[in-house]
Parts: structure tokens; C-alpha cells; sequence
């Protein structure tokens, strides 16, 4: 399984491993995580929901897009829905290389592109309100 | 003609649900038409700024809509 959206916290150490071979001699980990303060507002949590069905379709399509541009091994996203406290992880992306730049190009592509197309959204819980991050109303 | 119609985030609140049927659309329509009907039936929904995606892929908003697609209409995408 390449992408996973999951309810349970993400541990980032079994991913790295289970995308290494011998064949590799670099994995790029990124590891997103909750913050305390956005848009200057006091966060308590965040509230992910995704379009399950089409996330895992464009996740498929961007992680075809990677491999057609960078020379790298296995790759993996997880990404976590559901209710998170602050200093737990979002995301956890993970890709393993011959080289390290690969790796971490790679590593990077996926991020911001998953950042601008799949579908997921984050809702800021903060002390005093809330609010859809993306919309802007 | 008819459309399953599906809402995310801050649409979905808007809407009241996350997702309706849509009947009576002409053959040839589009997503803009789409978002239009959708729009009479929820008035909340106006000049809220979304993609859309048809079957699970995104659309432009004249691309034509077939019985039985689903279409989606994503607020701007807030994930990672």
C-alpha cells in the first residue's frame, strides 16, 4: 500500500523502514505536524476530513508523476483524519533512493503537490472558534 | 438525466449535507450547469469558491456530465 489515510496516529519509524531495500542508500522522511499557534489564533486541535475515494486516485496519479520525474525506489504517504491535539502527525511521507538527492526532490515534490490537489481539509480548532482552512469567506 | 452531488468541508456545512441527488438535468450539461441547479436548491452555496471533480478526477466547468456520474465540489484543499 503506497497511501494510506488512517484514524490512528502515524509512526514515522516503521514507514522508513518498510520502503528501504539494499539497494538504497538514502530515505527522505517529511513528517507534518500540528502546530499550536496558526494564523495568530491559539490552536487546541485540528479536524481532518478528506474525499477518500478521489484522495487515493490523485495520490496514485501524483506518485506516477514522481517516479516519471525522479529516480527513486519505494515511496509511501500516510495521512492521518480525524481529530489531532497539537505535536501529533498529520502526514508522514517517505521516499527511499540510490541517492539522496532523489530521495529529497522526490521527497519534496510530493509534499506541495499533495498540498495543492488531494482532496483533504483541515478545520483549526482554536481556544475561541473555528474555522475551514482553504475557504476563504 | 441525474447526478449524485457531493459536498467537503466548509460546503458541506453550507449545504446541510454531504452530498444530494440531482434529477432533471438536460442531456449535455455541464458542471457549470451542475453548480448552478445545485445552487437554486442551496442558496448558501453561492459565490462559495470550489473545484469540481467528476468521477473522482478534476473537472473544468464545461465539461459535459453523464447518468449517473459523481460530481464533487471541493473548497480549496487544506491537507499535509
Amino acid at each position: 500500500m503506497t497511501f494510506l489515510l488512517t484514524r490512528e496516529p502515524i509512526d514515522p519509524a516503521p514507514l522508513v523502514a518498510s520502503v528501504r531495500t539494499d539497494g538504497d542508500g538514502a530515505v527522505a522522511l517529511f513528517v507534518g505536524t500540528v502546530r499550536n499557534v496558526a494564523r495568530g489564533r491559539e490552536v487546541v486541535r485540528l479536524e481532518y476530513e478528506a474525499y477518500e475515494e478521489m484522495a487515493r486516485a490523485e495520490t496514485a496519479r501524483i506518485l506516477e508523476e514522481v517516479r516519471s520525474r525522479f529516480e527513486i525506489g519505494a515511496a509511501r504517504i500516510v495521512h492521518r483524519l480525524g481529530a489531532l491535539a497539537v505535536g501529533e502527525t498529520s502526514i508522514a511521507i517517505v521516499v527511499a533512493s540510490a541517492h539522496r538527492t532523489g530521495a529529497l526532490e522526490a521527497c519534496r515534490f510530493l509534499i506541495d503537490r499533495f498540498k495543492e490537489r488531494v482532496p483533504v481539509w483541515k478545520r483549526e480548532v482554536y481556544r475561541d472558534g473555528a474555522a475551514w482552512i482553504g475557504e476563504r469567506s | 438525466m441525474r447526478v449524485r452531488v457531493l459536498f467537503f468541508a466548509g460546503l458541506r456545512e453550507r449545504a446541510g449535507s454531504g452530498s444530494i441527488d440531482l434529477e432533471g438535468l438536460l442531456p449535455g450539461a455541464t458542471v457549470r450547469d451542475v453548480r448552478r441547479a445545485v445552487e437554486e436548491r442551496c442558496p448558501a452555496l453561492a459565490s462559495v469558491p470550489a473545484a469540481a471533480a467528476v468521477n473522482l478526477e478534476y473537472a473544468p466547468p464545461e465539461r459535459v456530465v453523464a447518468d449517473g456520474d459523481e460530481v464533487a465540489f471541493l473548497p480549496p484543499v487544506s491537507g499535509g
